[in-house]
Order: C-alpha cells, then sequence, then structure tokens
C-alpha cells in the first residue's frame, strides 16, 4: 500500500531537533522524501507496522503531529519545479 | 504482501552503493543520486566498475536481497546472497530425475515445445503487423516450420534428440528474424545467432537482455527452493545455472526477442549506441544499457492472463510461478511439467 506521511516536529524545546531527525530517518527508512516533511512509502503490512509504531514511539504527543494519507492503488500525482523524486516502484536504474 | 519487488541497476561507471539506514544510496562523484528502502527491493545488478561497500552487502543479505555483480555486457561474476534456504528434499529429488535419462527427455520435451510455440507466436505476429509481403511469406514460412516441429517433440524421448530438433528449429527461426526488423534494416539484421562475442548489433542487444533474464530465472529457481545450476535439457557445467537456463527457454521470445525488436523498431535504440571492438566483438554503450534496462524493467510490469491459472500476473512474475509448477511436477503433483504459453 502507498502510504503518505506527514508530520511537524516542534523544535522550540531542546529535544526538539533530535526528535525531528529520528522521525525524518524513520521515514526514509520506508519511503521517499519528497517534500521537507513530507514522505512516501510504498509499504506491505510489516513494514507498515514498524514505520508506524516507530513514528508513534520517536513524536512527541504534546507538541508534534503525524498525519497518515492512504493512497489507493490508482492515485495520480504531478510534480512541478525542482526536485521530482523517483518513482521507487518504476525502473531501477543509476 | 503488496509491494511489488524492484531490482536496481547500477550502470554508471564509479559509482558506489552504501548502506544509510534501512536504505541502500547510490553515489555518483560524491553526490546520493537515489535512495531506496532495503524492503522495495528483490535484487541489485552492479554492472562493471561500481563499488557495494561490505555496510551495504550486510543490509542486503539480512533483508534476503541478492547482490550480483556483472560485467558491462552482463555476463555474471559473482553472486552474493543469503544462505540456501528451501526443501533439501525437493533439491534431492531434482538431483535425482537429472540422472535419470527419462525424466530429463519428458522435461526437455515440454521445455523446448513451449519455447518453439511462443517463438511461432512472436513470428506470427510480426508477420501481422508487416506490411511487406515479401516478409510476410518468410515469416509466415517460419512460423510453419516451427509448428510442423512441435509434434515431432512428442516421439522424442531423451534429451539429445530434443536438442537437436531444437537447434534445427533455432536456426529457422533466427533466418527469419531479420524479418521482423522494420527499421534500419541494415544495422539490425542478426547474421543467425553469434555469442561469445556477440558480432552484430542485434547479437549483442539479446545476449545482454539474456543475461538479465538468466539472472531473474536463477533467483526464481532459487525462490522455489530449486538449484539453479541442476539442469535437465542444459547439462552440467560448473559455473552453468543450468536449470535456470532451462526455465529460460519459453521466456526467451516473450521477454527478451520481442522486447529487442520493439526497441528497434520504435528507435529507442539506436545504431550509433553500439560499440565495435576488435576482433569484431559488439557491444552497447552506458546510454544504450540504461535505456535497454529500463525498457525492459517496463516490460516486467506489464500484465498478462497466465493461462491455466486464469489469473493476471506481471510477465516478470512468470519465470517465478514457473519455477514453483517445475517444483510441483519433481514432487508428482503434476505428471508433467507445463510451460507457460502465452496467446498474443
Amino acid at each position: 500500500m502507498k502510504v503518505l506521511v506527514v508530520y511537524d516536529v516542534s523544535t522550540s524545546d531542546s529535544n526538539g531537533p533530535r526528535r525531528l531527525r529520528r522521525v525524518a530517518q524513520a521515514c526514509q527508512d520506508f519511503g521517499q522524501r519528497v517534500q521537507k516533511s513530507v514522505f512516501e512509502c510504498s509499504v506491505g503490512e510489516t513494514e507498515w507496522v514498524r514505520l508506524r509504531t516507530r513514528l508513534l514511539a520517536e513524536m512527541d504527543e504534546r507538541r508534534d503531529s503525524v498525519r497518515f494519507y492512504f493512497l489507493e492503488a490508482d492515485v495520480r500525482v504531478e510534480h512541478h519545479g525542482a526536485g521530482e523524486p523517483w518513482n521507487l516502484d518504476g525502473p531501477l536504474v543509476v | 504482501m503488496d509491494v511489488q519487488l524492484n531490482t536496481l541497476y547500477i550502470v554508471t561507471r564509479g559509482a558506489t552503493v552504501r548502506r544509510d539506514h534501512l536504505t541502500l544510496q547510490v553515489v555518483v562523484e560524491q553526490q546520493a543520486r537515489l535512495t531506496v528502502p532495503i524492503h522495495q527491493l528483490e535484487s541489485v545488478a552492479a554492472f562493471g566498475g561500481v563499488h557495494v561497500t561490505p555496510g551495504a552487502m550486510g543490509l542486503c543479505a539480512e533483508s534476503g536481497v541478492a547482490v550480483n555483480f556483472l560485467t558491462e555486457s552482463g555476463r555474471l561474476v559473482a553472486r552474493v546472497d543469503a544462505p540456501s534456504s528451501g526443501n533439501v528434499l525437493l533439491r534431492r529429488e531434482q538431483f535425482r530425475r537429472a540422472d535419470d535419462p527419462g525424466a530429463r527427455g519428458s522435461v526437455a520435451r515440454c521445455l523446448i515445445a513451449g519455447k518453439l510455440h511462443n517463438c511461432r507466436n512472436l513470428l506470427l505476429r510480426a508477420g501481422r503487423e508487416s506490411g511487406d509481403a515479401a516478409d510476410q511469406g518468410t515469416l509466415s514460412g517460419a512460423a510453419g516450420h516451427l509448428a510442423g516441429a512441435i509434434p515431432n517433440l512428442e516421439a522424442d524421448t531423451d534429451a539429445d534428440t530434443v536438442r537437436g530438433r531444437e537447434g534445427d528449429a533455432a536456426r529457422v527461426y533466427f533466418a527469419a528474424f531479420g524479418a521482423m526488423v522494420r527499421v534500419g534494416r541494415g544495422e539490425f539484421t542478426p547474421n543467425g545467432r553469434t555469442r561469445r562475442p556477440p558480432l552484430d548489433r542485434m547479437n549483442a542487444l539479446l545476449s545482454f537482455l539474456y543475461a538479465l533474464l538468466t539472472h531473474d530465472c536463477t533467483a526464481a529457481c532459487a525462490a522455489a527452493g530449486l538449484d539453479p545450476s541442476v539442469g535437465f535439457l542444459h547439462v552440467d557445467r560448473p559455473g552453468r545455472p543450468g536449470l535456470a537456463l532451462d526455465l529460460m527457454e519459453e521466456f526467451r521470445p516473450l521477454l527478451a526477442d520481442r522486447l529487442a525488436l520493439a526497441l528497434v523498431n520504435r528507435q529507442q535504440v539506436k545504431a550509433s549506441g553500439f560499440e565495435f571492438r576488435e576482433g569484431g566483438a559488439v557491444s552497447m554503450d552506458e546510454a544504450t544499457r540504461k535505456a535497454v534496462l529500463t525498457a525492459y524493467q517496463q516490460r516486467k510490469r506489464e500484465e498478462v492472463t497466465h493461462p491455466y491459472l486464469d489469473q493476471k500476473v506481471p510477465l516478470g512474475r512468470l519465470p517465478f510461478l514457473q519455477a514453483r509448477v517445475f517444483a510441483r511436477h519433481l514432487r508428482g503433483d503434476l505428471p508433467s511439467y507445463l510451460p507457460c504459453v502465452l496467446k498474443n
């Protein structure tokens, strides 16, 4: 399944930058960064549980928020401008 | 499992593949070009001078992702894989059958019947699409020859006879191959089948695609718990994945020949993308290899209806399904191996 992960991590407290880094890394491990705090993840059931658990453990419920959007299989995405991401489900030839 | 597993191909000279947490990162000139989460990969193929760090290799091993090191022309040099799994009883049965001339003959017959059927379909299809009467004649003549060769296989009981018939049919097929080339015929008509080294552009293209297909079929055999190196049609030889080559026969026309023709006819591959070496060997340049790999991956994603599973499956899954059919035959659940014959 495809999940869009969007988060807001508050960096005003001393622990904030560390949480931000760790939340971003969790997303990076399971998907691809498409904008600063937006990740597209293609995951199976196992990976989804692992990703979700990790994110919920890293975030601070009082200060941060994380939102998951579950995308249908035939989702259409248009990209304009810089930093067009790879389609990780398409051919990967470097 | 609903993630479509992918293969990462690295063809850029001097690229490094390294581990970054749970992802593989391809670095070219100190710039990260691509970062892929490991769970999306099935295998990694590194062509030529590509560096894979021990960390990356470790991550792949933990995740059951095979790393293949190949030459630029696609010949496998080394393969790093997790320890073989699967059922040892199945492998023993495979060895026993491979030693039995009768069993070898029966499997070889089925494999070649599948190949000839699929080759014939390709010839017929090209004949329908061709506007040239002379080409249509050549193609339908060759298709007729293959159609005649298939029932003859019935009577063959040993693998050698089957190999002989296959050789005759392959000669006819490759003689007609040029009539399926519609664009750039002067540059792309093969002069029969040449390999090690390929001596013309079409053969260079075919050799490369066959090499890709060999890897997929090797992975398919291993995934079904079979030993890729003990074949039935192909005789054992050190370093040769005999069973993978057996399995590959029926897929050559579907996944390689047809794709090679499409790439040439649609001009996605140009005559200028080939390099001539001393001694007449022909190889592709880096840009052409990238174009071919991309097209191959796309082709594998095309869906077809599997003839007896009656299910829509991506073409790239077919070798995996057929390897399981093969395993069922070895276990005795199927009286003979059923090759995958597609209508098109």
